[in-house]
């Protein structure tokens, strides 16, 4: 130990070098943790119906999920490939988060545009926002058919969120900063441009954050009733013919794209952020 | 510039300002007639929430008055006016936008050509100390840094009026004394037309050669004291140099007491 001091260059103190392991440790223990949570719960769920302490019938196991999956790389007359539904899935996702993005932004600069329309709607906005947007699902289908109600779905349940929260965004730019852009002679639309909106990219991003989550939801809902793709279709499919492989494969996939679409925001994020 | 000798840069002519909310009216100002002559520096002193700042909205353009007239040039204001330039209490740049670009967003917002707009950002802020941070974002500058970029942001429109109201309230006190004598400087070497709001007697007396005192809510003209140094021969001192005058304290003294009464009352 000591000697590993002594062999640290003059300029580290022995203090900061000490700083630097605890640091070093904290963080290996928690990712150490991390893992740990993950492994204990794939080896439980592979080892207590292995062991016959809960029934296979109802979960699955690990290990069958990379056969499975395996096996449904290949499309067949009846199913399509694993890669079509879950792309059906993903691309729904996007398309769903995309859009509410979109049109949440405009709609909170146009409710920020004209302050009446916002004391008109506001009462509107929030009981639509606390719908349970699922109680629509079949409302939906009726309407817009099998595959527009899945983007429907997905709009619906993450558009109204947006919204409040790009609203309230909005709002909390600093009315001095306004002030300032005005006392310059700024127009409405150059107050928006210059001020309101690049003020806002806080908190842009955590609606995205919310958002693709909740277009996931969306998304999946809507196929459970409506479709004859996509996972939210599979683990329908699955449950109905009681084989547990397909549902759990179906869903470790979801978990699997949902934290890549974390990564793909947290990085988004990391990149918009550095210009603070 | 062949100017009439009674336009005034600027003039208030029995200017009132009443606030509207549910609970009623506020009157803010009132009967409030101040002239500033072309290149005058006028520092505004008053107890706080007398309505100082407003008078500053009211020049600028930015609130109108509910009775009487603004006038800029012998023309009644109607809005913000480029020929004013304001500086807030604060900096309020913009946390997105490099230093060079919190400088021009004046010149942008008002669609001034931007080359010359950037050469002359550029330019003022190279003058203030800031040349190697023009690409640099405002987190990492100091308050003072930051206040010099404002007055830089100010100026790169070229107005003629500069309205300042406490621009130094945000700063530490040395950061305060140095920047105060920088910046008037800077502005009476430009022979800008100043208004100063300020609740500090030190800062009007030292920056202003005349100072106005308005009374408590609604505020109203009080009193008007032209300030003068033998130090300066005919010019004006630095407000260093005027801050260790004979005089100050007996300004300072004057203007204290006018400001107390109005406390008592």
């Amino acid at each position: 130990m000591s000697n590993s001091e002594l062999a640290m260059p003059a300029a580290i103190s022995r203090q900061y070098s000490d700083w630097l392991r605890r640091e070093r440790r904290d963080r290996l223990i928690v990712r150490t943790a991390q893992l740990a949570i993950l492994v204990v719960c794939l080896i439980l769920w592979e080892v207590l119906p292995r062991l016959q302490i809960i029934n296979p019938l109802f979960t699955s196991y690990p290990s069958a999920i990379w056969p499975t999956f395996i096996d449904m790389l290949k499309a067949t007359p009846q199913q399509a490939s694993i890669q079509t539904h879950t792309l059906s899935t993903v691309f729904a996702t996007i398309a769903g988060f995309t859009a509410a993005m979109i049109i949440g932004t405009a709609v909170a600069a146009a409710l920020w545009w004209w302050n009446t329309l916002y004391r008109v709607l506001d009462p509107y906005l929030v009981v639509a926002n606390a719908m349970p947007k699922t109680a629509f699902v079949p409302i939906f289908y009726i309407w817009l058919g099998a595959t527009l109600s899945i983007y429907g779905m997905s709009l619906a349940i993450s558009l109204f969120i947006t919204v409040l929260m790009i609203y309230s965004g909005f709002q909390g730019v600093d009315p001095n900063k306004i002030k300032l852009a005005q006392s310059f002679g700024a127009s409405k639309a150059q107050i928006l441009r210059k001020v309101i909106l690049p003020g806002s990219v806080p908190t842009l991003i955590a609606a995205l954050k919310v958002n693709a989550g909740l277009s996931l939801v969306g998304v999946v809902v809507g196929e459970f009733e409506s479709s004859n793709v996509g996972l939210g279709y599979l683990i329908q499919y699955g449950s109905q013919i009681f084989k547990m492989n397909i549902v759990m494969t179906a869903v470790t996939i979801l978990a699997i794209v949902s934290s890549l679409m974390y990564l793909a925001i947290a990085a988004l994020e990391k990149a918009v952020m550095r210009r603070r | 510039m062949p100017e009439a000798k009674d336009v005034f840069k600027v003039e208030l002519r029995k200017v009132g300002l009443r606030y509207f909310g549910p609970d009623g009216e506020t009157e803010a100002l009132k009967d409030i007639s101040i002239a500033v002559a072309p290149g005058e520096f006028v520092a505004v002193i008053g107890p706080s929430g007398c309505g100082k700042s407003t008078l500053l909205s009211l020049i600028s353009g930015l609130v109108a008055p509910t009775e009487g007239a603004v006038l800029i040039d012998g023309k009644p204001v109607t809005g913000p006016n480029r020929k004013v330039g304001y500086m807030l209490q604060q900096d309020y740049l913009f946390e997105w936008r490099t230093i060079l670009e919190n400088a021009l967003l004046g010149a942008e917002i008002q669609g001034l050509p931007m080359a010359k707009a950037r050469e002359r950002a550029a330019q003022l802020l190279t003058r203030y100390g800031l040349g190697q941070f023009l690409n640099h974002l405002p987190r990492q500058l100091s308050g003072g840094m930051r206040q010099r970029v404002a007055l830089a942001r100010t100026l790169c429109t070229q107005p003629d009026i500069v309205l300042l109201d406490e621009p130094f309230s945000a700063l530490d006190s040395q950061t305060r004394l140095a920047l105060a004598d920088e910046i008037t400087e800077i502005l009476r070497r430009e022979a800008k037309t100043v208004i100063l709001i300020t609740h500090d007697i030190g800062e009007a007396v030292s920056m202003a050669e005349r100072v106005i005192v308005l009374s408590r809510r609604p505020g109203q003209v009080k009193s008007d004291h032209a300030i003068r140094f033998a130090a300066g021969n005919g010019g004006r001192p630095t407000t260093m140099v005027a801050r260790d005058a004979p005089e100050f304290q007996d300004y300072f003294k004057t203007l204290w007491q006018e400001l107390d009464i109005h406390i008592e009352q």
